[in-house]
């Protein structure tokens, strides 16, 4: 594509427009981490730029794969993780309690994350070998939705509504992407404005009424569960444009706010560098969701379309969800923030996602 | 959907629909960096302030309490700096184990440590509980050193309130503690909470409060979550309360108390020309000292379970029939009422007034005014209040101060009863009788009046006019209205009442051994039960007639007046000697203590002496098996209570007449003790 510099194809076809700024964000997330650590690379920090290194590595390997390797293992993937699924339901109803992990020994494994990309990519090969036609019948909207329902009910009962929340986001923008006619989304949303009041009482755990009720007024609880939106919002609001300098964070240096290394790194991060490390992070997250929706939108099958769309969906989901959550927009669900939260999981989950939309922009490349 | 599907229309759908995602993403990420704009910018302000609030935390330091001075200024109540143990009960996590190791630590016995535990129990939570105070180094050094086990316990250097003379100003001063919940609720200030912080619970203590308070210190500290202290950021100086000089003398009110001994009394002296309160003992008494840190169980028990209630004020809260010491007023009343001092009856031992015959304590002959006053002739007393009509009389010993409450900071005074037709006719329905007059005359029947009403009574007698009391010191004060009497109306009873100590009267051994001092003065014996129960004199102590006596000297230029009640002291004998004493102190220091030390040798000790020897072997009886003690605050109102019980008029009318006792000694004891 450009063609005026000649540089050796592995430099060239490096997707630097993705490593770059990602690279940037993560930097900025362990230096984030190194303060809520009370100023210290230990316990967070350094294992954060690891598991960066390691997932780039996998996610860059995976990029060399081949568009058919990719739709052969998506029937495969989608099943071992639904079984995996079933395992840690089993296992926790076994050992007395629930569980959202299956110890392998050397990692803890949270099947629920491997499912978001997984769910992409099952109905992107669904709608890949959906005939044309076929796309207004029933079929083109069922088989997703059982897709769909199958893993979200099983992450539903581990109870992490915050991951079957991002499962069923993910499928339902691939369906959207897919072409299936509009009315079913437009009768959908009405369903679900019926749905949400009685899936309130009769679906969620005590524990996740009361987090709605406190998003709706979190001055009700101000110790309890409203705690955790007051001090955020307090977090953020007290670094002001530039924040209170690095390593000078009261909220999160003092124990005020709660989880400041996983869910609320961003509350940890916006008190010490302020709006302006705000809007670093924000740009980043631009960056990064532009470059996926234009390899989406660049890519030549249907298949790689739906694959690269679905993916940033996903990347989507959790950066908004946990933006919104923080600044009291939204409801406190777990859902940590892409590229700074310290956490394996959702790095790998994120890194599957990176290394998905980095093998469509190689099979857009290799096709043109 | 009009269009024909081929891939290339879901190409189109596709492309407006991931514009349509685009346009949302872009869209929510727009309104993120708004919202976070608006937190962080417009709102800065008001979340920079949250967590400042958050960081910082304000721990006040407890002013020191203004002194209390008496009117020399001299401490009564003054600060002592102490090493002090508290417990904020919410922050403990094993109240048990705590308890054991501070009690282990502090060598507690046992009932100090149930009382600790009563005393976390009933606590708030929040507000500190206090442990121990004034302990010495050692013991202090060696909780500070535990402090990591013991989450919730703190040690601190404080002041504690100091009484130099103890029990003696006990019901005076009132006493500090920790606030309850009940006064925190009432004032919901943080310093209420402060541990080592004590509230005024009760006397001059309680009515002086926000004067003695003073403003806390404050320390600010950074603190986490979990409240651990990260480091000091600044400290401000606390400001200590202002003081407060009363009138009382103290070395007076010390002496006084002492001097009641092992009775139970009070005794009230007044300046006759500003109506300052020198002196206003009541006894026995608690230690205020030991009060402060909230009462032990053995401590209260003792106190509670001691029939002359040590808790209750006396000299405003026990209210006595005044008996004789009334006379010298009725008799003003008297002569205002047109009755001639010379005008004498015949005294046979009795009189009959209507078609009833009422004794007299004896045989008097022929009496006139000064005698019926010298002599005590009741006789006199009921002839002439019937002839004048006792309402009239009544209105008098309103003026006199009898039936009234003064302008006082205190926080209750009892007014008793100046008993008239109206009030009887309102309080039982029932008409007013000849023998109501004659009860009345004598300050019998349902005549009830406080030490403090008959030291002003004595202080107005002696003056002619309206004394007032006064409990702060006021130094020069204009002249009291006058009452209305004529000068020579004042000297006669004067004469009268100095002719009880000085003549022949009924209390020759009240004589001050005091040249050129001669102290005018009035007995009164009131009686308790009837004489078919007791004589009055010996049998259970409870029905033992009180001792009273009123007096002011020098007898010719009154400077100083008061009242003597001795309770169930057996009649007036037990309280002019108590006057004598605290008059010849007043005038003459070393005399007044030696006749003390020679009394306190015989009785085993001090008040205080006393009061330690009796808590040793109380506690040793009784170990752990008692009740526990309220919370200070409801002492004060429990005390308050039974008193109002103990000494309201009776509930039903009574017929009862009273058989009139014998004054004591009259000049035939001689005049020489």
């Amino acid at each position: 594509m450009r063609g005026e510099i000649t540089l050796p194809a592995p430099i060239a076809e490096f997707p630097w427009r993705v490593v770059i700024p990602l690279t940037l964000l993560v930097a900025f997330g362990a230096a984030v981490l190194h303060s809520a650590a009370g100023g210290s690379m230990n316990p967070y920090a350094d294992s954060h730029l690891i598991r960066f290194g390691v997932f780039l590595f996998i996610a860059l390997v995976m990029s060399y794969f081949p568009e058919d390797w990719a739709k052969i293992i998506a029937i495969p993937a989608y099943v071992i993780t639904l079984v995996l699924l079933v395992a840690v339901e089993l296992v926790g109803q076994l050992g007395g309690g629930s569980q959202r992990w299956l110890e392998l020994g050397f990692m803890r494994l949270q099947p629920s994350e491997l499912m978001k990309p997984g769910i992409v990519l099952i109905i992107a090969a669904f709608y890949h070998t959906l005939p044309v036609g076929m796309i207004s019948s029933w079929r083109a909207l069922l088989v997703p939705i059982g897709l769909i329902i199958l893993p979200v009910g099983l992450v539903l009962l581990q109870p992490d509504l915050g991951t079957s929340l991002a499962i069923a986001f993910g499928g339902v923008v691939v369906m959207f992407l897919a072409g299936i006619p509009q009315k079913w989304f437009i009768g959908g949303g009405i369903a679900a404005l019926i749905l949400a009041p009685i899936a309130y009482f009769f679906g969620l755990q005590p524990y996740q009424q009361q987090r709605v009720l406190t998003f709706l007024d979190p001055a009700s609880d101000p110790q309890g569960s409203g705690y955790h939106i007051i001090q955020s919002k307090i977090a953020i609001g007290s670094g002001g444009l530039a924040g209170k300098g690095f390593g000078e964070g009261s909220q999160s240096q003092l124990d005020y706010l709660p989880e400041p290394h996983t869910d609320f790194v961003f509350a940890t991060m916006a008190e010490e560098w302020g709006l302006i490390g705000g809007l670093f992070v924000l740009l980043v997250f631009g960056i990064v969701l532009r470059w996926g929706l234009l390899i989406a939108r660049e890519a030549q099958t249907r298949f790689s379309r739906l694959l690269a769309g679905g993916m940033t969906a996903t990347i989507f989901f959790y950066v908004a969800v946990n933006l919104m959550m923080v600044m009291g927009l939204a409801p406190v669900v777990g859902i940590p923030l892409p590229f700074m939260s310290h956490g394996g999981s959702s790095m790998m989950t994120n890194m599957i996602c990176v290394g998905a939309l980095m093998m469509v922009e190689r099979w857009n490349r290799r096709t043109s | 959907m009009d269009r024909k599907l081929t891939s290339n229309s879901l190409k189109e759908t596709f492309d407006r629909r991931s514009f349509v995602i685009g346009s949302v993403q872009g869209g929510i990420g727009l309104l993120l960096a708004a919202r976070m704009g608006y937190i962080a910018v417009a709102e800065n302000e008001k979340y920079e302030m949250e967590a400042e609030s958050n960081r910082v935390n304000l721990s006040l330091i407890p002013p020191r309490r203004g002194w209390i001075l008496d009117r020399n200024g001299s401490p009564l109540a003054s600060n002592r700096a102490d090493f002090r143990v508290d417990i904020i009960p919410e922050r403990l996590e094993d109240p048990d184990k705590t308890v054991e190791l501070v009690g282990e630590l502090l060598e507690f016995t046992d009932a100090e440590k149930a009382d600790l535990r009563d005393r976390l129990e009933a606590s708030a939570g929040f507000a500190a509980v206090p442990v121990s105070n004034g302990l010495d180094y050692e013991k202090f050094a060696a909780i500070s050193v535990r402090i990591p086990e013991l989450p919730g316990v703190i040690p601190q250097r404080g002041f504690s309130r100091f009484y130099p003379t103890g029990a003696s100003v006990g019901h005076l001063l009132g006493y500090v503690g920790a606030p309850s919940r009940d006064e925190y609720d009432e004032e919901p200030q943080p310093l209420l909470l402060t541990p080592g912080f004590k509230l005024g619970k009760d006397g001059i203590e309680k009515q002086f409060e926000q004067r003695l308070r003073g403003e806390p210190g404050a320390r600010r500290v950074e603190v986490t979550a979990s409240g651990r202290i990260v480091r000091d950021l600044e400290t401000r100086d606390d400001v200590q309360g202002e003081a407060v000089q009363l009138a009382i003398d103290g070395p007076l009110q010390d002496y006084a108390a002492r001097r009641i001994g092992l009775e139970s009394g009070s005794v009230v002296v007044m300046d006759c020309a500003t109506g300052e309160l020198l002196c206003m003992a009541s006894m026995p008494s608690f230690d205020p000292n030991s009060f402060s840190d909230g009462i032990g169980r053995v401590e209260f028990a003792m106190l509670r379970e001691n029939d002359r209630v040590p808790l209750r004020n006396k000299t405003l809260k026990g209210l006595y029939p005044p008996g004789s010491t009334i006379k010298p007023m009725h008799s003003m009343a008297f002569m205002h009422e047109g009755v001639s001092p010379d005008e004498s009856i015949i005294c046979g031992g009795g009189r009959r007034i209507g078609n009833r015959f009422f004794n007299c304590w004896s045989n008097h002959g022929r009496v006139d005014m000064a005698k019926a006053i010298y002599q005590s002739c009741d006789s006199y007393f009921y002839h002439f209040a019937q002839q004048v009509g006792f309402d009239k009389v009544a209105d008098y010993a309103r003026q006199f101060g009898l039936g009234q409450e003064f302008d006082l900071p205190v926080a209750s005074q009892f007014y008793g009863t100046v008993p008239d037709p109206a009030w009887k006719l309102e309080k039982y329905g029932s008409e007013w009788q000849p023998y109501d007059t004659v009860n009345a005359s004598i300050g019998q029947g349902y005549y009830l009046a406080s030490p403090l009403q008959l030291a002003v009574m004595s202080a107005r007698i002696a003056t002619g006019r309206k004394v007032t009391p006064s409990l702060l010191k006021v130094g020069e004060h204009s002249p009291f209205a006058s009452l209305d009497f004529r000068s020579d109306e004042i000297s006669y009873i004067r004469q009268a009442m100095s002719d009880v100590v000085n003549g022949p009267g009924t209390a020759g051994r009240a004589r001050l051994p005091i040249e050129n001092v001669l102290m005018a003065g009035k007995t009164g014996t009131a009686q308790v039960v009837s004489l078919s129960v007791s004589d009055g004199k010996s049998g259970p102590w409870k029905y033992r007639d009180h001792g009273l006596f009123v007096f002011f000297a020098p007898f010719d230029n009154p400077r100083y007046a008061g009242a003597v009640v001795i309770e169930h002291g057996g009649g007036s004998g037990a309280a002019y000697p108590v006057a004598r004493d605290v008059m010849t102190f007043l005038l003459d220091p070393q005399k007044g203590l030696d006749a003390l030390h020679t009394l306190e040798e015989q009785w085993g000790g001090t008040a205080q002496q006393r009061l330690d020897a009796q808590y040793q072997q109380y506690a040793t009886a009784a170990g752990v098996n008692l009740p526990p003690a309220p919370p200070p605050i409801r002492l004060a109102e429990q005390v308050d209570a039974e008193a109002r019980a103990a000494y309201s008029a009776p509930a039903q009318e009574t017929e009862r007449v009273f058989a009139p006792r014998d004054e004591a000694n009259p000049s035939a004891d001689g005049v020489t003790t």
